[in-house]
């Protein structure tokens, strides 16, 4: 007995908003399998994963926190991934945001104006833009893989990172440790709720959404960036610039990869230390494809991974699992959303069907 | 030009009675359409078969069920008189079929005797190999080096590579999947020469064609399919390409209006010498074109596949930019070096070759695609998209133009190959161009879509654009256009006025041979020409 | 010159991960599939061996757990990829990112474990050769292997009738279908080889480069080796070159840092990665050498029509 994928006559709508449940309800299926495998009561630990951690208001605040950089860097990698311009280094761009946002805060040591905390957020911003404008520049001229330079950018831009934090940014009072001096108050990002981490960037989040949904779907430049990425002769034959759509993908997710650096070390961290993100430029991108690279779904997609983190947190204190648990349940979350975005556009059907329907013959 | 003995004849002095190939019922369904219903079919040893169908017809489904590619869903098939399921391709090349694709199964980037190696089984010794592919191409006049990498091999070239793959095999039954849109008239002659060599042996042929003079020509007997069913079996012989064709698409075959050209309108478009190297290494350099055509009239350019079409079109749709301006020149604007957009504002519309992928996207609705050249007409507005204005416009190229579709969300590749076509020439004509440039406007149409096309750029035509047509099918060419040129390895003709020439004289031009070409000797029309240049 | 030949004895060790990854992906891309999950596969391959020969105490089973890891994450990406036409770029980050968090989350107890350093295998007479012999003859029995694997790879690749077929797949899948040839198995196997081969690559890194078992270890070796078969153009020889040129930065950086050089050891460390990039745009630079080299139908999701 055998089946095969068969294409549908049209997309199914259906699947496209099902997809992500069902990737992420397999997740948690496969999630209590490990969890019992691995020796632990998985209702127990179904409860610490998830729903402990979220239980508290200082709980909530830290998902809003952990979603606010994931949403804004998916948003702008979203905007290049539908145009096939593949951003895989916005890890180092955050860095590279960080880097330049953080080094304008301890520049502006003692100031204590608003505007500072403006110009920092620019500064994270023209940051990763610069470190993306790099593969984006190496492919229009030379056609070299974004993938694969942007990746190898994620290496140097941590090394970058760390040669500062070593050597000239290191606190003097620092008792040698690799870190900055601790931003001023004035650098830093207002708390919105008392006694929490949750920072103003994560209404800077919030807007990045919104401005980043009417960009794709509305302007005339998202139009082009999809046809770009769904038929490349086709936006070729229309006049539209290849160039220009490079740039404007691989820039967008720079961009908000560097202010989601910013919003780390002017936010929670408050200095510039060695590691500063427990990888989200690479969970964006899951984020990203888990939200079917659409504003909406990426908020959602964000607090979900949001939440993964958190459990994994809760996992390693609770349960005694070491905290890499989390990276698992992120690339099983993933393969799972390709598995099941496959049925939007083929169906499974059992060979040989017993009895033909004959219709007529469409003109 | 005689056919020989008809199968019937041999078969009555063989004593075999039996036919080869026998069909009862055959039946393939697929979720948008039923492909075949019910097919019957029957071929004799010897016998040249055509099967006569117009595009959409069921005619390649058909001959992918003979050859194993796809199974049927109902129906029996006989070979030799025994019932059989042909498996797979190889198990149909055991049994002694053998398929030459309309679109050539073919690896570009290795050689002749390594892709006939390909189709054999087992792990032939490539030398020897040669040595047979010699032989045969020798016998049945099919010249092919066997040492040559298929990149480097023309449209014609391939196709014998195709064909000579089939013969080391020894077949009993040969299909051939519309052979004759890649070759010359010339070369058809000569192809239909070896075709009659393997019917006069004893091998049965299965011609897939919608042209019907050459059926007449070439063909024994014929099977006529419209929508998937039989309409009908034929002596071509006895038969007239009307009745023939009342068969195929159930009325005659639409006539188009076309009073003669005013003469003496404005230029249009002008290239002036253009020469241009490819950057593709595959790719064909143009030399030295040149070509006016003036508001008013339909210039046609000829010319089988592989010769510079692609290369010519880029230049002038602007997706390949020129070193240089002067070149190309649009309404008076020396637009060599100006981007797709740019050309567009000067009053340039395109129709492409390929429909899905370049002409349209596939993914999107089609009030989406309406937005990709239609952009310039009031859709967008301070770089937002205006939904409203997009969606009105195709509408109205869906009403104007009779695109069959489920309005205007519907996605582009849910429609069939004529309403896309439709819909993409009613995008571009509504633009009210000044020049427009069309890229086989009717590959793969069905014949009503096809007659609807040729009707619009004529009326287009009639009221005052200019119109570039370039297209593989001459009888097309001659029939809308006022002008024909014949493009060649890269190089164009001068145009000549349809009424003062033939499909014969264009036939030899289309081996590079026109009055003054390098390499042309003067020789009277008619006469077969066998030079260093590809046919 | 002791300093030389030490540095040209270390850089075959260094280059061999390199190889076997490379050279894996080779076939696989030449089957028309982009597999970008390389180092996902050869961290998962790193952590099979590595706990396969903690536990066993024998080197050869943990190769053979490494290959075995690799290739069941490659099945993984092969159903993704092959049977369910998922995106193949997204299909192989996916990869990546579960084979970095599945080796992390199990690997966490063997962090403070060593291995016993296994020793180097002199081969008789040719270990005596002076330079060459210390260079060539006196490896790891793996790095032997390397050279009879991009051997076997070649052979079958150019000479053999399989590899035609493999890279008729990867030219023209319609083609090679229409011919009655199984597009889908032929890539399947090549997938489930590059995998193997990748997950040897982080064998050899975990149990004898270093042995001893560090999260995340591979260090963008995978990345470094997908760019290391477009650097090649696709065939194995060059593959070799790249690989050893690799391993020579990396030995030279660490030579430079031990040296005492007055550069920082961070510039020193980014000097694979830079000189990737470098490498990758001189290559893409010329589009017609991509053109001719590159398998046509490299990353496109191929459906058996119905």
């Amino acid at each position: 007995m055998r089946f095969k994928l068969e294409a549908r006559p049209a997309p199914s709508r259906a699947m496209r908003y099902y997809s992500p449940l069902v990737a992420a309800a397999l997740t948690v299926v496969v999630g209590f399998i490990v969890f019992t495998a691995l020796g632990r009561n998985p209702l127990a630990a179904f409860h610490a994963f998830f729903v402990q951690p979220v239980s508290s208001l200082n709980g909530v605040a830290e998902l809003l926190l952990k979603a606010a950089p994931l949403m804004m860097i998916a948003v702008g990698l979203a905007v290049g991934f539908r145009a096939n311009v593949w951003n895989i280094g916005a890890e180092g761009q955050l860095v590279l945001g960080a880097v330049a946002g953080g080094g304008l805060a301890l520049y502006f040591e003692g100031a204590d104006t608003g505007w500072v905390l403006v110009a920092i957020v620019i500064a994270g911003a023209l940051g990763g833009m610069a470190w993306a404008a790099i593969p984006a520049f190496l492919r229009n001229r030379f056609n070299a893989s974004e993938i694969l330079v942007s990746l190898m950018l994620t290496y140097v831009a941590s090394l970058v990172l760390s040669y500062l934090v070593h050597g000239p940014w290191r606190d003097p009072q620092g008792f040698n440790f690799p870190q900055s001096k601790m931003f001023d108050e004035a650098t830093l990002f207002p708390i919105l709720i008392e006694q929490t981490r949750l920072n103003a960037s994560f209404l800077i989040a919030l807007a990045v959404v919104a401005v980043g949904w009417v960009f794709i779907n509305r302007s005339f430049v998202g139009y082009q960036m999809r046809v770009s990425g769904l038929a490349e002769a086709a936006a070729r034959y229309a006049g539209f610039s290849a160039k220009g759509t490079v740039w404007v993908g691989m820039l967008a997710g720079g961009a908000m990869a560097g202010i989601a650096g910013v919003g780390e070390v002017a936010g929670p961290i408050g200095q510039l230390t060695p590691s500063i993100s427990p990888g989200y430029g690479f969970a964006a991108i899951i984020v990203a494809f888990v939200g079917r690279l659409n504003a909406v779904g990426i908020v959602l997609a964000s607090v979900l991974m949001s939440l993964l983190y958190l459990g994994g947190e809760s996992a390693q204190m609770q349960l005694n699992l070491p905290s890499a648990i989390t990276g698992l349940f992120q690339g099983m979350l993933l393969f799972f959303l390709l598995g099941s975005d496959v049925f939007i556009n083929y169906r499974l059907r059992w060979a040989r069907p017993a009895r033909v329907v004959l219709k007529e013959a469409a003109a | 030009m005689g056919k020989g003995a008809t199968p019937r004849d041999a078969s009555r002095t063989a004593g075999a009675t039996e036919s080869l190939l026998e069909l009862r019922g055959i039946t393939k369904a697929y979720p948008a359409v039923v492909a075949n219903d019910g097919i019957d079919l029957e071929v004799a040893p010897g016998e040249i078969h055509a099967v006569l169908g117009e595009n959409g017809a069921g005619k390649s489904t058909l001959m992918k069920i003979i050859y194993g590619v796809v199974k049927a869903d109902a129906g029996e098939m006989r070979w030799k008189g025994e019932p059989v399921q042909v498996r797979n391709p190889a198990h149909a090349r055991d049994l002694g079929i053998g398929m030459v694709f309309q679109h050539f199964s073919l690896f570009e980037t290795l050689t002749v005797t390594q892709n006939v190696a390909l189709a054999l089984p087992g792990n032939p010794n490539l030398g020897e190999l040669a040595k047979r592919i010699a032989e045969v191409s020798e016998r049945y006049g099919l010249p092919v080096d066997p040492r040559r990498l298929v990149h480097s091999l023309s449209v014609g070239e391939r196709q014998r590579v195709e064909i000579i793959r089939c013969l080391l095999q020894t077949p009993k039954l040969l299909i051939m999947d519309e052979p004759t849109s890649v070759l010359t008239p010339q070369a058809v002659q000569k192809l239909f020469e070896t075709l009659r060599q393997l019917a006069a042996e004893g091998c049965a042929i299965l011609y897939i064609s919608h042209k019907l003079d050459e059926i007449k020509a070439l063909c024994h007997s014929a099977t006529v399919l419209r929508a998937g069913r039989v309409t009908g079996t034929c002596d071509p012989t006895r038969e007239t390409p009307a009745s023939m064709a009342r068969l195929m698409i159930g009325k005659d075959l639409p006539h188009c209006e076309h009073p003669p050209a005013d003469e003496g309108g404005e230029e249009r478009l002008v290239i002036a010498g253009l020469s241009h190297a490819s950057d593709d290494p595959f790719g064909v350099d143009l030399k030295d074109v040149h070509l006016t055509v003036h508001s008013g009239e339909i210039v046609g350019i000829a010319g089988v596949s592989g010769n510079g079409q692609q290369e010519l079109l880029a230049a002038l749709s602007g997706e390949e930019r020129l070193a240089e301006k002067f070149p190309v020149q649009i309404c008076g604007v020396e637009a060599g070096r100006f981007t797709p957009g740019r050309r567009r504002k000067l009053g340039l519309c395109f129709v492409p070759e390929e429909r899905l992928g370049r002409g349209a996207v596939p993914e999107m609705s089609l009030a989406e695609n309406a937005l990709l050249t239609g952009h310039r007409r009031g859709m967008v507005q301070a770089g937002m998209v205006r939904f409203g204005q997009m969606r009105e416009f195709a509408d109205r190229c869906i009403r104007e133009f009779q695109v069959k579709c489920g309005g205007t969300h519907a996605e582009a590749k849910s429609l069939s190959g004529g309403n896309l076509q439709k819909f993409i020439v009613g995008r571009e004509m509504l633009q009210t161009p000044k020049l427009l440039v069309v890229s086989q406007p009717t590959w793969g149409v069905d014949v009503g879509a096809a007659a609807f096309i040729r009707q619009s750029l004529i009326d287009l035509r009639n009221a005052g654009a200019a119109i570039l047509v370039v297209s593989e099918e001459l009888d097309e060419l001659f029939e809308i256009c006022d002008r024909v040129a014949v493009i060649a390895k890269g190089r164009l003709s001068p145009a000549k006025r349809t009424k003062d020439t033939d499909v014969e004289e264009i036939g030899v031009w289309m081996s590079g041979l026109w009055p003054g070409a390098e390499g042309a000797v003067a020789r009277p029309a008619g006469k077969e020409v066998a030079l260093a240049v590809q046919t | 010159m002791d300093t030389l030949i030490a540095i040209l004895i270390a850089t075959v060790g260094a280059g061999t991960p390199l190889v076997f990854a490379a050279l894996g992906e080779l076939v696989v891309e030449k089957s028309g599939v982009l597999n970008l999950g390389v180092e996902g596969m050869m961290l998962v391959g790193a952590i099979a061996a590595f706990a396969a020969t903690s536990a066993t105490g024998n080197m050869w089973l943990g190769v053979a757990a490494g290959m075995v890891a690799g290739a069941g994450m490659a099945l993984v990406f092969g159903v993704l990829a092959l049977t369910l036409q998922a995106n193949q770029v997204a299909a192989g980050l996916a990869l990546t990112i579960f084979g970095v968090g599945l080796s992390a989350f199990v690997g966490k107890p063997y962090e403070s474990v060593a291995l016993q350093a296994p020793q180097v295998l002199h081969v008789p007479v040719l270990a005596d050769l002076p330079v060459l012999g210390p260079i060539l003859f006196s490896q790891q029995p793996l790095v032997y292997l390397s050279w009879v694997l991009f051997a076997l790879v070649a052979w079958f690749l150019y000479k053999s009738r399989s590899g035609l077929v493999l890279r008729s797949v990867g030219e023209s899948p319609t083609s090679a279908n229409a011919l009655g040839y199984p597009v889908i198995g032929i890539r399947y196997l090549a997938t489930l080889f590059g995998g193997a081969m990748a997950g040897v690559g982080g064998a050899y890194l975990s149990i004898i480069y270093t042995p001893l078992w560090v999260e995340g270890m591979t260090a963008g070796r995978g990345w470094i080796a997908l760019a290391l078969v477009v650097f090649a153009t696709w065939r194995p020889a060059r593959v070799l070159i790249g690989a050893y040129l690799f391993g020579g930065v990396t030995i030279t950086q660490f030579f430079a840092q031990g040296a005492g050089a007055a550069i920082a050891s961070q510039l020193l460390s980014s000097l694979p990665y830079l000189a990737t990039i470098v490498v990758l745009v001189l290559i893409s630079r010329n589009p017609n050498l991509i053109r001719l080299n590159a398998p046509v139908s490299l990353g496109k999701s191929y459906h058996p029509g119905g």
